[in-house]
């Protein structure tokens, strides 16, 4: 028996429907909507339920953030109760006395990570603006391989060269050429060990450089074609074109690339711990061995006895989370503020 | 690039100009000495530790020369399988979520959270995962590590199924409600397929990141020195391995966390440009 050709719905419906069955309804069809309830329940029940699947893993996300935050203040609650906000300008770290204050870890988070800024940025920046408006073609594609597979390198595997090969390095060639010549700053004197601030900074740099250079990268793309092309018709240079038209336009994004790469640097543990020195000092020189807020707790927590010493490790942990979490919330909405005004004309 | 009338330009802009792109120039070369330097020296040190004893033997006894790091190997490869199983489904549920129920105010938060959780310290993540793992079960286990790990591949797998998901056409998904097929299978059976491939990938560049992890596996799978195949038991991974050899005061271990160094990142790089290639690949192929 022929379907009549208004079936459309009932044939797509479901198999199991007797064709008979189909013939005789077939004239309400496309009418009630209960009918195609009925017809296409399962479906309606099976994408409800799909799409709750799909808004459980995207809750969930929330879940894991939630509990990260509480975890860290429930384990840390006792150095919370004891130490008050004092914890975060006291300087003394003795697990014996049982007295903690993370002012120096801070210290020592926040230079080693502008070290590696200030190394980093003008060497990103130049990358992205260099694969974008300078390079051929050909090297592009290699060279912005280059930059992922510097980003794909465990940070251990940098504290491994750190230790074995940038710092003897520093020792003996870098350092005391720096102190020679600037000696005169107070930034590089005292004792030369190689492991200390600056070995951090650099190992920072490095591995910061891939998540500005990207980043700024997609910024820059995203400068519409015309500013470019009205400043040259101005009779720009090409030099005088980015710096008028794109770095202006990009400006915000490339500040927020910039401070994600921050957030990254605060929260960069192996490779530092491997070349800082780890030293709770506050020292001006940056040849004078540091220690991070991270570092602190990848060396002390396993070996913690008190429990005062693991919750002031917790605690120190709450501190990285929160100022991460300040920086990388300010540098989404300002790389999100640049991409969203100009929707972009795809990576180049 | 000299434009027609470049003996009208005043010379200092001249000078300027070729100063500023040579800088630029200079910059990209810089940025690519590190990488060569890197790799270089891994396997420079790594190559002569490089035999069958590294993959089949256990780690000798602090000093001893000889061993290898087949447990870390092992280990690392469970927690690696109970990470991925843990982060795939959860990372790839929600990029569906926030490509095809998501282009709205929701999603965005949805977003920005992912990122939130993309920035979090991975040291900060161990702790959570101690918090939850560890001191509740009482004791180090791999499946501590796991749980930390799996959590760090959720930004990264939702990201880039939600960006492959949107390169979709919408036509496909229209095609497909159109002939009356229930959204739950347009997603799954039509649209996901097709965009298989950059999931796959994306998945292999999360498992590239989360291997080369070490500070989330300090205090949650610790490290052990013996064979352990045991969920529930402290485990020894490559990464952690390779920072133990490496603090350890003698050369013989220096010598394998050279080599451990130099598997680890042939692993990591196989999988980076893999995932380079395949996405490459298909952009051509769509445009």
């Amino acid at each position: 028996m022929p379907a009549p050709p208004q079936d459309r719905i009932s044939r797509n419906a479901s198999p199991e429907t007797p064709a008979d069955e189909v013939a005789d309804n077939a004239p309400q069809a496309l009418a009630p909507d209960a009918k195609l309830k009925f017809r296409t329940g399962d479906s309606v029940i099976a994408d409800r339920v799909f799409r709750g699947l799909t808004i459980i893993c995207a809750v969930a996300v929330f879940v894991i953030v939630g509990l990260v935050l509480f975890e860290l203040v429930l384990q840390s609650r006792l150095s919370l109760h004891k130490f008050g906000l004092h914890f975060l300008t006291k300087t003394i770290w003795d697990p014996v006395i049982e007295d903690f204050g993370a002012l120096p870890f801070i210290y020592g988070t926040i230079v080693s990570s502008l070290v590696g800024l200030v190394i980093a940025v003008p060497l990103s920046v130049g990358t992205a603006l260099f694969l974008t408006e300078i390079c051929p073609r050909r090297i592009r594609a290699v060279l912005s391989l280059c930059v992922e597979l510097l980003a794909a390198i465990p940070s251990v595997i940098y504290g491994v060269w750190g230790m074995f090969v940038l710092v003897p390095f520093l020792r003996v060639y870098l350092q005391p050429a720096l102190a020679r010549y600037f000696g005169w700053t107070g930034l590089f004197g005292g004792q030369n060990f190689g492991f200390g601030m600056l070995a951090a900074g650099i190992i920072i740099a490095i591995m910061i450089l891939p998540i500005i250079a990207s980043i700024t990268r997609e910024v820059v793309v995203a400068v519409p074609r015309q500013q470019r092309e009205a400043a040259l018709a101005l009779g720009a240079t090409k030099w005088e074109m980015l710096r008028m038209a794109v770095l202006r336009n990009a400006r915000p994004g490339i500040f927020g690339a910039i401070i994600l790469g921050l957030g990254r640097a605060f929260g960069e543990t192996m490779a530092v711990t491997m070349v800082i020195g780890n030293s709770p000092a506050i020292a001006r020189s940056l040849f004078a061995p540091g220690y991070t807020l991270a570092s602190v707790i990848a060396n002390e927590f396993t070996e913690a006895t008190g429990n005062m010493h693991l919750s002031a490790l917790v605690e120190m942990g709450l501190v990285l989370f929160v100022l991460t979490l300040i920086v990388n919330a300010l540098a989404n909405l300002l790389v999100w503020s640049i991409k969203r005004r100009n929707p972009g004309r795809g990576l180049a | 690039m000299p434009s027609p009338q470049s003996h009208n330009i005043k010379w200092t802009r001249r000078v300027s100009n070729y100063f500023a792109l040579g800088t630029i120039t200079i910059f990209a070369l810089i940025v690519t000495v590190p990488l060569f330097l890197i790799l270089g020296t891994v396997v420079y040190h790594g190559i002569s530790g490089l035999n069958l004893d590294f993959f089949t033997q256990n780690p000798k006894p602090m000093g001893e020369a000889g061993g290898g790091m087949a447990n870390a190997i092992v280990g690392s490869l469970m927690i690696l399988a109970m990470a991925s199983a843990i982060g795939v489904p959860f990372g790839i549920g929600t990029g569906i979520y926030l490509a095809e129920f998501g282009r709205n105010a929701y999603g965005n938060v949805v977003r920005f959270t992912v990122d939130v959780l993309n920035g979090v310290p991975s040291i900060v993540i161990g702790l959570t995962a101690y918090a939850l793992v560890v001191v509740t079960q009482k004791h180090f286990s791999a499946t501590a590590g796991a749980i930390a790990l799996g959590i760090m591949m959720v930004p990264t797998v939702s990201r880039t199924t939600e960006e492959v998901l949107l390169l979709v056409p919408h036509t496909i998904r229209e095609a497909a409600l159109g002939l009356g097929i229930p959204q739950w299978r347009t997603t799954l059976s039509v649209v996901l397929p097709s965009a298989m491939s950059g999931v796959v990938t994306g998945i292999i560049l999360a498992f590239a990141r989360i291997a080369g992890e070490t500070a989330p596996l300090l205090f949650t799978a610790l490290g052990n020195r013996f064979w352990n195949v045991k969920i529930g038991q402290p485990t020894a991974a490559l990464p952690l391995q390779i920072y133990l050899d490496a603090l350890s005061p003698y050369d013989d271990d220096h010598r394998l966390a050279w080599t451990g160094a130099l598997v680890l990142i042939s692993m990591i790089v196989l999988a980076t440009v893999t995932f380079r290639f395949v996405t490459s690949r298909g952009v051509k192929e769509a445009g």
